[in-house]
């Protein structure tokens, strides 16, 4: 009975994650144009526009081979399972201990690695310029975020996630530098991998400044519909994260009864559209960067992942 | 056993000469190849044996040969199990792969000989219980392989590597030579039987340690002492090349391992800070190399000298952790670095026998002249991605099973009381990172520029697929690529002999556990489960394409590429391996390498072409090795004189001699 329930709750978690994804984005679009002084888009668009894409016809590059068509699902499905793998509204789920925060976020580097091999798939010139510069973000963003992982799992003890989350929901954390110091790391990094203003503009039609939209340039209809998916799930996955470390409160614990539950999840759509806010001020305060300020931004957050992990060593409680 | 184990090094020993009456032969090179595989093979088996049988007794025998009245010693432990296993698997699957690949040497004669005597002697080094026997067969070892090395000698650069090769091997000898003589001290006892009941005091335990740091590490590909390491690897014969990348420097860390945490006794506090100081640049270095290279074969052997540097900051963990007597965590570290010992060797074989085939469908190592050759040759193509993602140490392949231990030590290394390792763990710790990432980046770059985009020659348009043997091969390393990433558990139990015996504990037994998870501690602190994650992505994978197969559309057409409307026929427009990593050689290659990028415009009006130049420079051989070439060029030229004295002047040479010895000794 109680392994029927959690495998409940997990699947529940998988498929709040996988429904929820565009949601999100459509939230965080409608307040930055909101912000804007525009109508914007309605909520609902990106499922409108998956829909869309999803019953349109691929129309594949001559040059392509069997891989560009496999890719979509490989990343789709490496994103979706690291996704639902990350504390939404409860802790300790069925299948949470199967990867650690360290092996999600390889697995979303496979996903990476996999987009970046799409990139070069078709021979064009626009998909080579975004996956030379998507490695060029990765080679300095994963080592951040790795780093940032280490000071915190040096401090709660452990690199599995649930237990992060339950360390930082209790008193045992205090008021912390270091943790401060990983904060702004991993909003850094959140910023870069997901494609965001500053590092890489999602709306952006501008060849010559794309990143993310000109690997995937060769991509239509079904495919594109999942790595637009994909994406979602990757900003849902970055916010979540960060949430479910930085801001644990009202997650419910392992094996909780049906009303933490619901009130866990009450409170993670209170922590989501907190941040889409954040995000979206955010991003409409500040303009791109050039490509080679970038790894300026993001050594920054190298380096303060660094002095984090580096106070973690030199002191038990700083 | 140990009596059949020796006879099949034998039987290798022996097909050395047959080899050359073989290379006469029309079929000969597949004989020879077929009898390697066969005798590799089946020392596999015997090494497993010892290895997985707990209690297994440990082996040894004395042969009278070598030193006179001494004999040689040899001796099969757990730790020397598991190499046997290493250097004979990564062996069966190099013959198995030259079995195809073999066929279409130029020049038999001047490979056949030395490939079985190569792999006898790598074993004899992991078998010997003797630093005699030890020091003999590690001479043999680079003799042989510097033979492989210059098989292809009308090529000058080859020649070249060869004769650096040469130099850099037989200093790494002496320095191992000094060690072993330091070891021995006045009592002379040279079997390792005796210098493991001697206790060296701690000076001199320290000076071995570093002169075994200069004697393995050279041999390993350790930065600095790595120059040689990316010349020699790729000229020779692909599967020598696997051979030399993916087992040869394995054989070293075994000497490193053997030396350090078996026969130096216990360890001082600061020997792991000078492993992992020398481990975490290697691994970032090597890999940054890598990127800047254009040649498929030298990129795998600078992501050797990564490699390497993963090993070698797992052993200087383990070195830390046991200093401390922290048991259970240098177990973990230990295990780490020969798993990823293991891991290495398969997939750095599987990519340079992928590398061999495309060298021999397309006689092109340089990947700006490949492409496209995944529909030329899409089996190939499989088993290199395959090896590419394994590499990248991304799961659910092997390759992050032993990087993602490596990490888990690590993080329980603020423990140490050493205020030295605080400060120099957590810049190890993000070497590593840095490492890894690059590392994908520098794979995304080898599969793409050669296997995907579109063909850049008309050699690359109509490449032709691999022969049976050498897919074989690559499949079956392919194959277990993905078994050592999905059941870790069963993997890192066959090492727990191993590291019982060197750190003195071993980390807990994972196979029983549920679900095949690994958990190295506590399952609160850390676990990964491989299966379930595979299992995990296939199935959601496979739901998504069923889904939307059957519920949104299944309809595709082919047309020509979108490009933003300006798609070019022209293949020279797509991004080759220089300008993939420009961004990174701009990021980081500014400061490592001098890299310099000058543009030269034309004036208004002209017709010329605008020029780019890059530069890079290797600062370490240009700071390092340069000078040293320059000295000893410079005393041999004028000790050259002393070739073309008057038979007067040497007499009177020696006379000068003589009487200075006389003072000598008078004094």
């Amino acid at each position: 009975m109680t392994l029927l329930r959690d495998l409940v709750s997990q699947g529940a978690q998988m498929l709040l994650v996988l429904l929820l994804a565009p949601l999100f984005t459509g939230y965080v679009r409608k307040l930055k144009a909101q912000l804007l002084r525009r109508q914007g888009p309605p909520l609902l668009q990106p499922y409108r526009d998956l829909g869309r894409l999803m019953r349109k016809d691929v129309v594949l590059a001559e040059s392509a081979s069997w891989l560009f068509r496999v890719i979509p699902y490989i990343i789709f499905a490496g994103t979706w399972v690291a996704a639902s793998l990350v504390p939404t509204f409860g802790s300790g789920l069925l299948f949470s201990w199967s990867a650690d925060l360290i092996a999600i976020i390889a697995l979303l580097g496979s996903a990476r690695f996999f987009l970046a091999l799409a990139g070069m798939d078709a021979g064009t010139a626009f998909g080579g310029i975004g996956s030379s510069r998507e490695v060029m973000i990765a080679s300095l963003a994963e080592p951040a975020i790795l780093i940032t992982v280490f000071a915190v799992a040096m401090i709660a003890g452990s690199t599995q996630l649930s237990t992060i989350a339950e360390f930082m929901g209790s008193s045992a954390v205090g008021l912390r530098v270091s943790l401060g110091l990983a904060l702004v790391a991993l909003i850094i990094v959140a910023i870069a991998e997901n494609g965001r203003i500053p590092v890489d503009n999602p709306a952006t039609h501008l060849e010559l400044t794309m990143v993310h939209e000109a690997m995937v340039l060769e991509y239509s209809g079904r495919h594109l519909a999942l790595i637009d998916l994909s994406s979602h799930l990757k900003l849902l996955l970055y916010v979540s994260l960060i949430a479910c470390m930085f801001m644990p409160w009202g997650a419910a614990e392992p094996h909780a009864g049906n009303l933490a539950l619901a009130a866990g999840a009450i409170a993670y759509i209170g922590k989501l559209m907190a941040c889409g806010i954040l995000l979206a001020v955010f991003e409409t305060s500040i303009a791109k960067m050039r490509v080679f300020r970038i790894p300026e931004f993001l050594g920054a957050a190298l380096m303060l992942a660094l002095l984090a992990t580096l106070l973690r060593f030199v002191s038990g409680s700083l | 056993m140990m009596q059949a184990a020796l006879w099949l090094v034998a039987v290798l020993l022996a097909l050395a000469p047959a080899g050359i009456a073989l290379s006469m032969q029309k079929r000969g090179s597949a004989m020879l190849y077929g009898a390697c595989l066969i005798v590799t093979t089946a020392l596999v088996g015997i090494a497993l044996l010892n290895l997985l049988d707990p209690a297994h007794p440990i082996l040894s025998a004395t042969l009278p040969v070598g030193l006179p009245w001494l004999g040689a010693h040899f001796r099969i432990d757990p730790l020397a199990a598991f190499f046997l296993v290493v250097v004979n698997f990564g062996g069966a699957a190099a013959s198995l792969f030259a079995l195809g690949y073999g066929r279409h040497e130029d020049s038999p004669a001047r490979v056949l000989p030395f490939y079985p005597a190569y792999l006898a002697a790598m074993n004899i080094v992991v078998l010997s219980d003797d630093a005699f026997s030890f020091l003999v067969a590690w001479e043999f070892m680079s003799l042989t392989s510097w033979a492989l090395v210059v098989s292809h000698h009308r090529k000058a650069e080859n020649v070249r590597a060869g004769y650096i090769y040469l130099l850099m091997a037989s200093f790494g000898t002496l320095a191992l030579l000094l060690a072993f003589g330091v070891l021995a001290g006045g009592s002379g006892a040279y079997d390792f039987a005796a210098i493991r009941a001697a206790h060296p005091s701690a000076n001199v335990a320290s000076a071995v340690l570093l002169l075994v740091l200069i004697g393995a590490g050279s041999k390993a590909g350790l930065v600095p002492l790595h120059a040689w390491l990316p010349l020699a690897h790729p000229a020779a014969p692909s599967h020598v090349s696997g051979l030399m990348s993916g087992v040869m420097t394995k054989v070293a860390v075994y000497g490193f391992v053997r030396i350090v945490f078996d026969l130096l006794g216990p360890p001082e506090w600061w020997w792991s800070m000078v492993v992992l100081g020398v481990g975490g640049p290697s691994a970032t270095l090597g890999v940054l190399y890598a990127l800047m290279q254009r040649d498929a074969k030298r990129v795998l052997a600078y992501s050797t000298i990564e490699n390497i540097g993963i090993i070698f900051v797992g052993l200087g963990l383990a070195l830390a952790f046991k200093a401390e007597a922290m048991g259970w965590v240098a177990a973990l570290a230990f295990t780490a670095a020969l798993l990823h010992v293991f891991n290495h060797a398969i997939f750095k074989s599987l990519l340079f026998f992928g590398a061999g085939s495309v060298l021999n469908a397309t006689g092109e190592r340089d990947m700006e002249k490949l492409g496209g050759l995944i529909h030329r040759m899409p089996r190939t193509a499989l088993a290199m991605l395959v090896g590419c993602v394994a590499i990248s140490a991304l799961p659910p392949f092997n390759g992050f099973v032993s990087e993602w231990l490596t990490f888990q030590a690590i993080l329980l290394s603020p423990q140490l009381p050493s205020w030295g390792l605080k400060l120099i763990i957590p810049a190890v710790g993000g070497l590593l990172a840095l490492a890894a990432a690059l590392a994908a980046a520098c794979f995304v770059k080898l599969f793409g520029v050669s296997f995907l985009s579109r063909a850049r020659t008309p050699l690359a348009a109509e490449a032709r697929e691999a022969d049976r043997f050498s897919l074989a091969a690559m499949f079956v390393l392919a194959a277990l690529c993905l078994i050592v990433g999905i059941f870790p558990g069963l993997f890192i139990d066959a090492l727990a002999p191993a590291a019982k015996a060197m750190v003195g504990n071993s980390m807990p037994h994972q196979a029983s556990l549920e679900w095949l998870t690994i958990v190295p501690i506590a399952e609160s602190r850390s676990s990964y489960n491989g299966l379930l994650v595979f299992t995990f992505v296939l199935l959601s994978g496979s739901i998504a394409s069923v889904a939307i197969h059957r519920l949104a559309s299944d309809r595709l057409r082919r047309a020509p590429a979108w490009d933003c409307g300006y798609p070019d026929p022209n293949p020279a427009i797509q991004y080759t391996a220089d300008s993939f990593s420009q961004p990174i050689r701009r990021v980081f290659g500014t400061v490592i390498f001098a890299a310099r990028e000058i543009g030269e415009m034309p004036p208004p009006g002209s017709a010329h072409p605008a020029r780019l130049t890059v530069s890079v420079h290797d600062l370490v051989w240009e700071v390092l090795y340069a000078p040293i070439g320059k000295v000893i060029a410079f005393t041999t030229e004028h000790i050259n004189i002393l070739q073309f004295l008057t038979i007067r002047r040497y007499l009177t040479l020696v006379f000068v001699a003589l009487v200075l010895l006389l003072v000598v000794v008078a004094i």
